[in-house]
């Protein structure tokens, strides 16, 4: 690469970068501002408050966001966990098995990906409040669940596929059965790919707005993506801009904390070693 | 420890293909057997379906007197190294040999027990903890050694164990199977496509040909009383010259000159017309350097040199000859099959290396007429085979083997791996 050439990638990597976190450095701001400050017309806030931080943990807000975020947190994770598993006897199949069907329960997979979800969720909220899912945990993890299991299923037989078989193999002429050839072979060696996937169904769930607005209407269920646009302001003449700034803050916490947490798990690169080099 | 015993051996895959056909092989207990052939001739499939990897489509597979068919591969109890190792890679070096073991639920000090010897007989100690992904291709190699030998298997299966090793490596590492499994004393099937691992290793030698085996018997009878073309063609490094060839009488006229042939072979290919003489590259010489009481033994034509290559110890000259465009196809074909491209019809020659014959020069040379082989260019099969001379060989090598094993277990007999 020509000096001109790194020069230029260079300018190019600070656009997009700024183009992308532009928008979260402006609501990190707007989360110190003072309500009265909010419209000051400057970047930065004039003078530094947690005001907006005291109202959605403690203050005013605190039994809307509190809940919701204890919701968003155990649907989330429950949904993740049995998505992840079911994901992955999945795509072990799909990676190492021939049979009837596979192609069906891949494209399948893929159309329930792409179906918009606006367009059953009014079904669904019809059927949810005949059966008494409506504003449950499980009236929200079964349909995350739809939303994660075709991406997870995909991922994780990607992932599957580039285990060498002859693993599999080796430990079967050593004496494994195949189920443990898969836990003591297998599972370990996918563990990057199912950690991956497991942050990707994470995200995907702990994101949706629309299910959470639409199958719950309490604090018993209420997702956070939810709750914060049921946030208001001190008055009605007020708009609560800024707890909503501090609460969208908050809420990505947990997803940069998971991406460092599990980065290095991530990064691929366990099964070296394993074949020739 | 086993014997294994294939009786008409069958696999076909969906397409119907057949990947290894009618196959019958007796494997003693504590031979070294090898399976050899080019690509796709079925060597591998066969192995595996010895492991249990490869499901068997007809015929019946004995392991150590039990029929094995049904069999999953954990019940079959012999050990594989995998072509690529096949290592656990989230697993140390200590834990990948011990692996058998644990399946088994063998007690701790036990298994260090096994593992340690393991190691020592495979100098893998200052690698236990480690990871394999931090381990050399021969390192890698040892500790899948070590994973097989670890446990008391019936059989060791090889996989083309030594191809991902650089030249120098795969010398020391066929040495060392080879001693292993001396010591050991167990059963082994080795597969690979590489004929000297093939002759220095085994006690017999499978050649296989499009899943149908073409001959057993010890390296020297392949080397000397091959049973067809194929077979001539294929053991060998150079390999053997096929020349075209009449009969006249109890002579063969070669491009190379008349053949005179003794009174078994010429009885063997009278009243022939069109036939194939193999003749290995050291069967020639340079005819200035052969002794004077050899000479009456062979023949000796004038050719022109095309190309030398000295090697030091050995001097290779090629000399291009004229055949039949019938004769030209099949040769073309067999090198085909032999994973090779012949491109002419040329004689590969080993002469001595102080021979100063050079390139582009006619020379004399002298050829040893009593080792000539005659085939049929339509059957390909070899019409002046001696079986008996061929089968004295192999139980020569039957004989060697017993010798061998019962010298290293008296050597080695200390160790507890001997017991396998």
């Amino acid at each position: 690469m020509s000096r001109r050439e790194r020069t230029w990638w260079l300018v190019g990597g600070v656009v997009i970068v700024f183009y992308c976190l532009f928008p979260i450095a402006w609501i990190a701001s707007l989360s110190f501002k003072a309500p009265a400050d909010i419209a000051n017309g400057s970047f930065l806030p004039t003078t530094f408050s947690g005001e907006n931080y005291a109202t959605i943990l403690t203050g005013s807000a605190s039994d809307l966001f509190l809940p919701a975020l204890r919701n968003s947190f155990g649907i989330c994770l429950i949904a993740t966990a049995i998505s992840c598993l079911l994901a992955m006897f999945a795509a072990y199949a799909i990676a190492r098995l021939d049979f009837p069907g596979k192609k069906l329960i891949l494209s399948t997979a893929l159309a329930v990906a792409i179906f918009p979800v606006i367009s059953i969720v009014t079904p669904l909220f019809n059927v949810w409040r005949q059966i008494g899912l409506y504003d449950t945990w499980p009236g929200l993890i079964i349909p995350y669940l739809s939303l994660t299991l075709p991406i997870s299923i995909w991922t994780m037989s990607a992932f599957f596929r580039e285990i060498p078989w002859e693993m599999e193999q080796a430990a079967q002429v050593d004496g494994a059965t195949t189920w443990q050839a898969f836990r003591k072979v297998i599972v370990p060696l996918a563990a990057p790919g199912v950690f991956t996937t497991a942050i990707i169904a994470f995200f995907i769930a702990w994101n949706d707005f629309v299910y959470g607005i639409s199958l719950t209407s309490t604090s018993a269920s209420r997702p956070v993506p939810a709750a914060l646009g049921l946030f208001s302001g001190a008055s009605q003449f007020e708009d609560p801009t800024g707890a909503i700034a501090a609460a969208a803050l908050i809420v990505t916490v947990p997803v940069v904390l998971l991406v460092l947490l599990f980065q290095r798990r991530i990064v691929a690169g366990l099964t070296n070693g394993a074949v020739k080099g | 420890m086993a014997s294994i015993e294939m009786k008409n051996i069958v696999k076909q895959y969906g397409d119907g293909f057949p990947a290894v056909n009618d196959v019958s092989l007796d494997i003693a207990e504590g031979e070294f057997m090898i399976l050899v052939g080019p690509s796709g001739c079925g060597k591998s499939t066969l192995l595996r379906m010895i492991v249990g990897l490869e499901d068997i489509t007809s015929g019946d597979m004995i392991i150590g007197g039990t029929r094995v068919n049904d069999k999953a591969p954990r019940e079959r109890n012999l050990s594989m190294v995998f072509q690529n190792y096949a290592l656990y890679p989230h697993l140390t070096v200590y834990e990948n040999i011990a692996f058998p073991l644990r399946l088994a639920k063998t007690p701790d000090d036990e298994v260090r027990r096994r593992v340690t010897e393991a190691a020592d007989v495979l100098e893998l100690h200052e690698h236990l903890e480690r990871k394999p992904a931090n381990l050399s291709g021969g390192q890698r190699q040892r500790v899948a050694m070590g994973r097989a030998i670890v446990r008391q298997a019936e059989a060791f299966l090889f996989d083309e164990p030594l191809s991902n090793l650089d030249a120098k490596l795969r010398g020391q590492m066929r040495t060392e199977i080879s001693r292993l499994q001396r010591r050991l004393g167990i059963t082994t099937v080795y597969v690979t496509h590489d004929q000297t691992e093939a002759m220095t290793l085994g006690d017999r030698v499978c050649v296989l040909r499009k899943g149908k085996i073409q001959q057993v018997a010890s390296p020297r009878e392949l080397y000397e009383q091959p049973v067809n073309l194929f077979v001539a063609g294929f053991i060998g490094s150079p390999p053997m010259n096929f020349l075209p060839a009449g009969v006249a009488g109890d002579v063969l006229t070669t491009p190379f000159g008349d053949i005179e042939l003794d009174e078994r072979r010429a009885a063997a290919v009278r009243g022939k017309d069109l036939l194939m003489v193999g003749i290995r590259p050291e069967y020639f010489e340079d005819a200035s350097l052969v002794d004077e009481a050899k000479l009456p033994l062979g023949s000796i034509f004038r050719a022109r040199v095309d190309v030398t290559e000295w090697l030091g110890d050995s001097q290779f000259a090629y000399i291009p000859y004229e055949a039949p465009d019938a004769i030209r196809n099949q040769l073309r074909d067999l090198s085909r099959e032999l994973d090779a491209e012949e491109l002419r019809t040329q004689a590969i020659v080993s002469i001595d290396s102080t021979s100063r014959i050079r390139e582009g020069r006619e020379a004399d040379f002298w050829l040893d007429s009593r080792k000539v082989h005659v085939f049929d260019p339509q059957t390909g099969e070899n019409l002046t085979r001696d079986a008996e001379a061929g089968a004295a060989l192999t139980r020569m090598a039957a004989e060697d083997r017993v010798e061998q094993v019962e010298e290293a277990k008296s050597r080695g007999g200390s160790s507890g791996l001997g017991a396998a």
